[in-house]
């Protein structure tokens, strides 16, 4: 991971290599406002990045799209200049855009995933922008390729070269992007939030790559992002971004610790803290007892086809006490969630036992099974596809104890009582899901799940899909719920800050298997597993938390 | 490779001994007597020739023990025997498929690659008035129908204005040899195999329309446009190759319709396929023909099936290597 | 539902299939009190040219029965074929591909094989051969069209439920204690609907041009005046007579091309996230 380095302020004699004045882009008509982005200026240095932060909808992306020439269909910039050097890129024809991308202008991108051609080999995608521009032959562009393979850090670069997109992992495909982008020397980089779909020592790994980049070319660097944490760790200076204006800008030291905008203190307010103050641990009845659970996916298995197994969860145990929050954190591919779905029974366990104050649950079937999910309820990741678009509210809510006898008019009280409790409004049970926001979605998900009245909820990912702001205030929700009603919560997670936040334990999985459990504030204090310390480590801004601390 | 060659012919004989399961059944659903059937209830109402038609399909055994000595004798490539014509029903076939597969095998080029190019100038020129005359078109040639379509063609181009000849696979007694004789029988193939591509070239201008536009919303069409490639290259090289693949297994879907739509222009221009072979079937009531062109013209639909699955495989490096 | 109208009302293709399939309708229903006559009736001299006799706008054919007559009751079959077949293939189609998409396993495994099997024969000589052997009549006519155009609706339907099943408020409908019915009737279907009418509307098209076909090769119910029949029927004097084959051929296109507007219409009306498309 890379400490922050404190390069010293733009000397401001130094030139701005990219000049943004003024610039206003231009929504399509009908859409939530005039202007994507209103009346911008940012200037950026060589040898420096620049962060632009805001969260979804801030119109962060815009600019870079703008200075790209790579605008949406229908979106236009209708004032402003964005000066390269001396040259207005505004007024530039398509046919000298075309010159500058690649060759002045280098820009990743945020999903690695389909960043690149799936039916090119990755020489081939890189050899291109040379080819694009006209440069080099054949045979040197191949070359060339795989020193810029190598020079992103990619394991075996020959063999990287040949390979086809879907043969590489998110992270290196990332680097293959970046390889791309830094092929031709631009003098600036643009990254539109390179490292949020990425794990996150995937993430460290990236950052720390282009900040090495950055300095040995002493490019100018945009870098968008929603995370603060990313801030801290690779800004020199930061612009925060809402509603398509600039709230605040200067360098990053002062932005971060002194902001003065009442927008970027709050934004800053609602980012969980990892330092821990060791919390009292009441002696939680033991409420959930988990042995040896196991889960295998088997895949393949034709005529002609190996079998493939492979252990998602394997032999974990835990005990999950009455009222406790039990916090699972992993990344991608640790098995968290096929563990969290094991537990309510949305997917079978191969092997192991579940016990509910002594009774056996993974192998209830039918009407029993339809009982246990009156005690043990899950919420879900994703706020716009976990609630049915043709059903009302109330009904989505209501639709569970329907189930289990009671009667419509019941029920429907009963959902209008929870959408109050979850901080939404009575009236709100009539309408249809499109309607609300992804907070408020959120917040209806949560509603659905106690209408129940389990004991035990499953959270998985459920905070994962809000901006930073929002998924503060949906957290300090499901903690003050939590504790009204005593219920146990696993909270499943891959965000290291939010789970130090809302967890009294917490367990660290990796390829299926529980590394480490223990009490959260030991776990991010003094973690007894190299895994967990390396994950801890990589979390973003991690530096400034602990700086925090120490002053 | 030979895994996936192996699965897939074992797949494709499985479909065959069902069509034939199928085509027994049939034959045992239609109203009246199976052996009135399959002697296509000949105007030879001889109860003599019926009673050697009973014992010879053994109608007077259990019905499983027919269906097993039907299915045996198919897959014996015994298709059983003309009464009408008397020959064979695979004799008289085999002398017709050539025909059939120069018509469809022509229309197929002819609609794929029209098809393509068509879809692709629509997709880049999406909106414009290329696009709307071109998606007009497709949309219009979508909606006609063949046998209609191939009438009025053969009304101007033949009757009004004589340009290409009407009917038929070449010019009868011409004596036509070598290099003559092909020029005579491509001006008779022109007609045929452009409107019996005219309906699929259709439907392969909106797939690849639609699957183009698809595909230029990806991520990698931004990426390439990052790098500042022309977008003439942009379109082909990454749009282009990406959208062919659904319009590829598309392509072997729709190999039944061609097969179809043979039947109706080989009819219409008395084009000697097996296409025109079941329309004359038909009109003699003789059965036995009409299930034989069914089970060959499933088989080539199979064939065909396979051959766009193994250019899918080698256009994707994602199923190639796996 | 008044801004479904409005999109639907504002694509310029959407609302000419509609008018056409307005006057088709017209057509079919008013056809007796047009022509109270029988189409087959033998009404004035053959190969009488259209456009010369008031009364026979469109001409006579072979026999000298009224194309205009034919053209009108025809309009009516070609509809009621068209809307059968497709309901007959629905029925057989949704439930099939639903159970297939939702229960998953060896379920799936055999609904989509049999669906396979009928998707890969060869359509059209299949319904030749159907009506054939079971000889031609209205009812073997709408069963053949049916057994062929059914497999499409089952894959849909499969694609669709798959995709929903794995959506969050499906597993969330599950852990509320619904039972399979439910999901599938309450949680899943409604949400299929916009596909399966944009569907529906382009198989009555298919439905139609089979069905014509059919008849074309002489396998039309032999009651029963169609489209298809009439332009058979001119066939053999298309150099003499090139009405008799013309207007039904023509009546086909535009019912059939009515079907496919509206079907797109639908398509962008109901989903509006792809409404942009040029």
């Amino acid at each position: 991971m890379t400490h922050h380095t404190d390069t010293p302020a733009a000397p401001s004699a130094a030139i701005p290599i990219v000049r943004i004045e003024g610039l206003s882009v231009a929504l399509p008509e009908g859409a939530d406002r005039p202007y994507a982005v209103d009346h911008t200026s940012i200037d950026m240095y060589a040898g420096r990045i620049l962060c632009v932060v805001g969260e979804s909808g801030s119109g962060k992306s815009m600019s870079a799209n703008a200075m790209m020439g790579l605008l949406p269909e229908g979106v236009r910039a209708v004032k402003g200049r964005i000066l390269l050097g001396d040259e207005n890129l505004l007024a530039f024809s398509e046919e000298k855009m075309r010159d500058i991308r690649g060759r002045r202008i280098g820009m990743i991108f945020q999903e690695p995933m389909s960043a690149l051609n799936p039916l090119m080999r990755v020489a081939d995608q890189i050899a291109e922008v040379f080819e694009a521009h006209g440069l080099l032959t054949p045979a040197e562009r191949q070359a060339r390729a795989v020193e810029l393979l190598t020079e992103v850090g990619l394991p075996d670069p020959k063999r990287a070269a040949r390979a086809y997109p879907f043969q590489l992992s998110g992270g290196q495909r990332q680097r293959v992007v970046i390889a791309m982008a830094l092929a031709l020397e631009p003098e600036v980089l643009i990254a539109d939030e390179p490292t949020t779909a990425l794990d996150v020592t995937t993430q460290a790994q990236i950052l720390a790559l282009i900040r090495k980049l950055q300095v040995e070319r002493g490019m100018a660097v945009m870098f968008i992002t929603h995370d603060f944490g990313v801030v801290a760790e690779i800004a020199d200076d930061v612009v925060v971004m809402q509603c398509g204006q600039i709230v605040e800008q200067g360098p990053a030291r002062a932005v971060l610790d002194a902001p003065q905008h009442d927008y970027t203190q709050r934004l800053l307010a609602a980012i969980p803290r990892l330092t821990l103050a060791p919390r009292a641990m009441p002696d939680f009845a033991p409420l959930l007892e988990v042995r040896d659970i196991r889960r295998t996916y088997v895949s393949g298995g034709g005529l002609f086809r190996p079998v493939r197994r492979v252990d998602a969860v394997r032999d974990v145990s835990f005990t999950l006490g009455k009222g406790e929050t039990l916090g699972i954190v992993g990344e991608s591919g640790s098995g968290k969630s096929s563990l969290g779905r094991c537990l309510v029974r949305l997917q079978p366990a191969d092997a192991g036992s579940v016990t509910m104050e002594g009774r056996e649950i993974l192998d209830l079937k039918g009407e029993d099974l339809r009982q246990l999910h009156r005690r043990v309820q899950m919420i879900f990741q994703d706020p716009f596809s976990s609630l049915n678009p043709r059903i009302t509210v109330g009904r989505t809510i209501a639709d569970g104890p329907i189930a289990f006898g009671m009667s419509r008019a019941e029920a429907m009280d009963r959902a209008r009582a929870l959408l109050e409790r979850v901080g939404l409004n009575a009236a709100a049970a009539t309408r249809y899901p499109h309607e609300f926001s992804g907070g408020q979605r959120q917040r209806i998900g949560i509603a659905r799940a106690l209408a129940l009245e389990p004991e035990v909820i499953v959270a998985d990912e459920a905070v994962s899909a809000l901006d930073v702001s929002i998924q503060a205030q949906v957290l300090e929700l499901l903690d003050e719920i939590k504790r009204d009603l005593g219920l146990s919560l696993i909270f499943i997670t891959h965000d290291l800050r939010v789970a130090a936040q809302i967890c009294d334990r917490v367990m660290v999985m990796q390829q299926g298997a529980c590394i480490e459990i223990g009490p959260a504030h030991q776990i991010f204090s003094a973690p007894e597993q190299a895994y967990t310390r390396s994950l801890i480590e990589a979390i973003p801004g991690r530096a400034r938390d602990l700086a925090g601390q120490a002053a | 490779m030979l895994g996936f060659l192996l699965t897939r012919v074992g797949k494709a004989a499985v479909v065959l001994l069902c069509i034939t399961v199928l085509n027994f059944l049939l034959i045992h659903l239609a109203p009246g007597d199976p052996a009135m059937v399959m002697a296509g209830e000949a105007g030879e109402a001889d109860p003599e020739f019926i009673a050697q038609l009973r014992a010879q399909f053994g109608l007077d055994r259990p019905l499983y023990v027919q269906l097993w000595s039907y299915v045996s004798s198919v897959a014996q490539l015994d298709l059983g025997y003309s009464y009408r014509q008397n020959l064979p029903v695979l004799d008289l076939i085999l002398q017709r498929l050539p025909a059939t597969l120069l018509l469809s095998l022509s229309a197929f080029v002819i609609s794929l690659g029209l098809g393509v190019l068509a879809g692709t100038i629509a997709a880049s020129r999406q909106g414009k008035p290329a696009d709307t005359l071109i998606s007009t078109i497709a949309l219009l040639f979508y909606a006609t129908p063949l046998f209609w379509f191939a009438l009025m063609a053969v009304l101007l181009f033949s009757v009004k204005l004589d340009w290409l000849p009407g009917y038929g696979f070449e010019t009868i007694r011409s004596g036509y040899t070598g290099m003559e004789r092909v020029l005579d029988i491509a001006a008779h193939l022109v007609m045929p195999a452009f409107t019996l591509g005219l309906f699929l070239m259709a439907v392969y201008v909106r797939m690849t329309r639609a699957s183009m536009l698809e595909v230029n919303k990806h991520d990698y069409v931004r990426t390439a446009r990052a790098k500042g490639l022309r977008p003439a290259l942009i379109q082909r090289r990454h749009v282009l190759r990406n959208a062919i693949l659904p319009v590829v297994t598309l392509a072997g879907l729709q190999a039944g319709q061609l097969v179809g739509g043979a039947v109706l222009i080989e009819t219409v221009f008395a084009w000697p396929g097996i296409g025109r072979l079941m329309f004359e079937a038909l009109a003699q009531r003789d059965y036995n023909v009409l299930l034989g062109v069914f089970v060959v013209s499933a088989a080539m639909v199979l064939m065909f099936n396979l051959v766009t699955d193994l250019a899918y495989r080698l256009v994707d490096p994602r199923i190639r290597t796996t | 539902m008044l801004d479904f109208l409005k999109r639907f009302a504002g694509n310029r293709g959407a609302v000419i299939g509609a008018l056409l399939l307005v006057v088709t309708l017209l057509l079919a229903i008013f056809s007796p009190m047009l022509y109270p006559q029988s189409p087959w009736a033998i009404a004035q001299r053959p190969f009488l040219e259209p456009f010369t006799t008031e009364g026979y706008l469109m001409g006579t054919d072979t026999l000298g029965r009224n194309v205009a007559s034919g053209l009108a009751h025809g309009a009516y079959i070609s509809l009621l074929i068209g809307l059968i077949s497709t309901l007959v293939s629905l029925a057989i189609g949704i439930p099939l591909g639903a159970c297939a998409g939702y229960f998953g396993g060896w379920v799936d495994d055999i609904l989509m094989r049999v669906t396979e099997f009928f998707q890969v024969i060869p359509t059209f000589a299949f319904a030749v051969v159907l009506v054939a052997i079971l000889q031609p009549s209205l009812t073997s006519i709408i069963t053949a069209i049916a057994l062929v155009s059914w497999p499409p609706v089952a894959r849909l339907l499969r694609g669709e439920v798959l995709a929903l099943k794995s959506r969050e408020f499906i597993e969330a409908a599950q852990l509320s204690g619904q039972s399979s019915t439910t999901i599938i009737l309450r949680q899943i279907m409604p949400n299929t609907l916009s596909p399966v009418v944009v569907m529906s509307s382009m198989m009555i098209a298919t439905a139609i041009l089979t069905e014509s076909a059919l008849s074309f090769m002489g396998l039309g119910d032999p009651e029963i005046m169609s489209w298809g029949y009439m332009v058979g029927a001119g066939r053999t004097v298309i150099r003499q007579a090139w009405w008799i084959s013309f207007f039904p051929g023509l009546a086909i296109l535009l019912t059939v091309l009515a079907f496919n507007l509206i079907g797109e219409g639908l398509n962008d009306a109901l989903n509006p996230r792809l409404r942009k498309r040029g």
